[in-house]
């Protein structure tokens, strides 16, 4: 992209830009990490993440006060306009993505004997799916790709997928071991937190596609956009 | 156009030549009627003169030659039959720096009526007067000293004057070149107002820089680039998701 005849408008948006990347990562990771420290019931690395969300809710507030000041100062136009209201809008979402993985590390010390619970072997499997989605949403966002956007919300099926069968399973694992229900219902709220991940993921999609076209992608997708 | 009204104007193919230098290409734009239209583009780009073509003010450069058709309301501006004269009291202009004459204001605003006819009475010329520089909101400021000169007004009543000395003649347009560019910010905030109020009593066009102020006073936008119109479109489609690359570049402040 051409740089702007003013540069530092070009560092401004570009630290923007650097922020979204990094909260993201940081939420990507916190998802991993939750999972493992569920598996491993490591009580310690539970904490961490828990404390490490601080992180991602102080990029948040940065990401906003960096936007309102480049649009105070900037004025950004078109292209510029719309990543800047999107970087706003993702971050805001990247900081719930973080909370969920928050949320499955404050179960980690209420599971101690999960396992034993079948289910939980499809976890990982799950937070792995909606982990990647965040991962490559977030590039997608890096390289203002709307069809890698596209195609990140197409895997939300899968994710969808994951959570029906995780219900299906874990109803079917307390009607067979009454004294473990509590335990089961931790499981699914994580898997819920999961299959939430992945709709916030796709969220996120629709507004790197609306950065980068100008066109809401239910607008293409209606088949309204010719262009 | 978005409006089912005919357009005002109607350009159609229009080059403008400085002597052997070509100012403006293939130009070809419909002027709403109940609308201000803003052009907007880089230093050169030909926006000016194009305005200029529109109540013929290119006639008074010696070396300037147009080609192409302009209709006002389907009648061909350039027809040896138009009265350049009479064009001009329908398509009002308004320029960059302030040019109130070194006369009362009062005058300022009777001149135009007076030598189009348009008013004969002294109560006619009251009235005249009155409703120009109350329609061009300067009255309030200025009603007690009618008689001072004009040019003892601030820029800003300057420019509002010259407004009320367009309006004056009861125009069609009014062709506005930067007039905000030599005034203050709340000067320049007053000015815009006054275009919002004005706005379907007159068709308003207006060249300007500031694209900020495009896309506060404008429904529709064109944008020029070395002569030719690149983009032509809603104000808010322009201003968020414009078509061309040229336009784009342009307006995120990467080009211009």
């Amino acid at each position: 992209m051409i740089e702007h005849t003013v540069k530092a408008f070009d560092d401004d948006i570009g630290e923007l830009r650097a922020l979204i990347a990094e909260m993201g990562g940081l939420a990507e990771q916190a998802i991993g990490d939750a999972m493992t420290a569920l598996k491993r019931h490591d009580l310690d690395a539970a904490a961490r993440i828990i404390e490490g969300d601080r992180r991602i809710d102080a990029i948040e507030n940065e990401v906003e006060r960096l936007a309102v000041r480049l649009i105070a100062l900037r004025a950004p136009m078109a292209n510029d306009l719309r990543e800047v209201v999107a970087a706003l809008k993702i971050a805001g979402v990247v900081e719930r993505i973080g909370d969920y993985a928050k949320n499955i590390a404050k179960r980690v010390p209420l599971l101690e004997h999960h396992g034993d619970i079948e289910p939980l072997s499809v976890l990982p499997a799950m937070a792995k799916l909606a982990a990647e989605m965040v991962h490559d949403v977030l590039d997608a966002f890096a390289a203002r790709d709307p069809d890698a956007a596209l195609q990140v919300c197409e895997r939300d099926r899968a994710v969808d997928d994951f959570y029906d069968s995780l219900f299906r399973l874990l109803v079917t694992f307390m009607m067979e071991n009454p004294r473990s229900i509590g335990q089961a219902a931790h499981l699914l709220f994580i898997a819920k937190n999961l299959e939430r991940v992945g709709d916030h993921a796709t969220n996120v999609a629709e507004m790197v596609y609306f950065a980068a076209t100008g066109i809401h992608m239910a607008e293409r997708e209606r088949g309204q956009i010719t262009a | 156009m978005t409006s089912n009204h005919p357009p005002k104007i109607t350009a159609s193919h229009v080059n403008v030549f400085y002597g052997a230098k070509q100012a403006i290409n293939d130009v070809s734009i419909d002027i709403g009627n109940d609308e201000v239209t803003a052009f907007i583009g880089p230093s050169g780009c030909g926006k000016s003169t194009f305005l200029r073509t529109l109540n013929r003010m290119n006639d008074t450069v010696p070396s300037a030659r147009v080609e192409g058709e302009i209709e006002l309301d389907g009648e061909n501006i350039y027809s040896p039959a138009m009265d350049v004269v009479q064009l001009r009291a329908r398509v009002g202009m308004v320029f960059q720096k302030p040019n109130p004459f070194p006369k009362s204001i009062y005058e300022n605003v009777a001149y135009g009526p007076r030598i189009h006819g348009l008013a004969s009475s002294k109560a006619d010329f009251d009235t005249v007067v009155e409703r120009s520089l109350r329609r061009a909101g300067l009255w309030e400021e200025v009603k007690d000293r009618l008689s001072d000169s004009g040019t003892a007004l601030s820029g800003g009543q300057q420019q509002r004057l010259c407004i009320a000395r367009a309006i004056a003649v009861d125009p069609e347009v009014i062709l506005m070149d930067e007039p905000c560019s030599a005034l203050d910010p709340i000067a320049t905030a007053k000015i815009e107002g006054l275009i919002h109020e004005l706005k379907g009593r007159y068709a308003i066009v207006i060249v300007t820089h500031n694209m900020q102020q495009a896309a506060r006073v404008s429904q529709r936008t064109a944008f020029f680039h070395l002569g030719t119109l690149v983009e032509y479109g809603a104000t808010s489609d322009i201003f968020t998701n414009p078509r061309e690359e040229r336009t784009k570049d342009y307006i995120t402040g990467r080009y211009g």
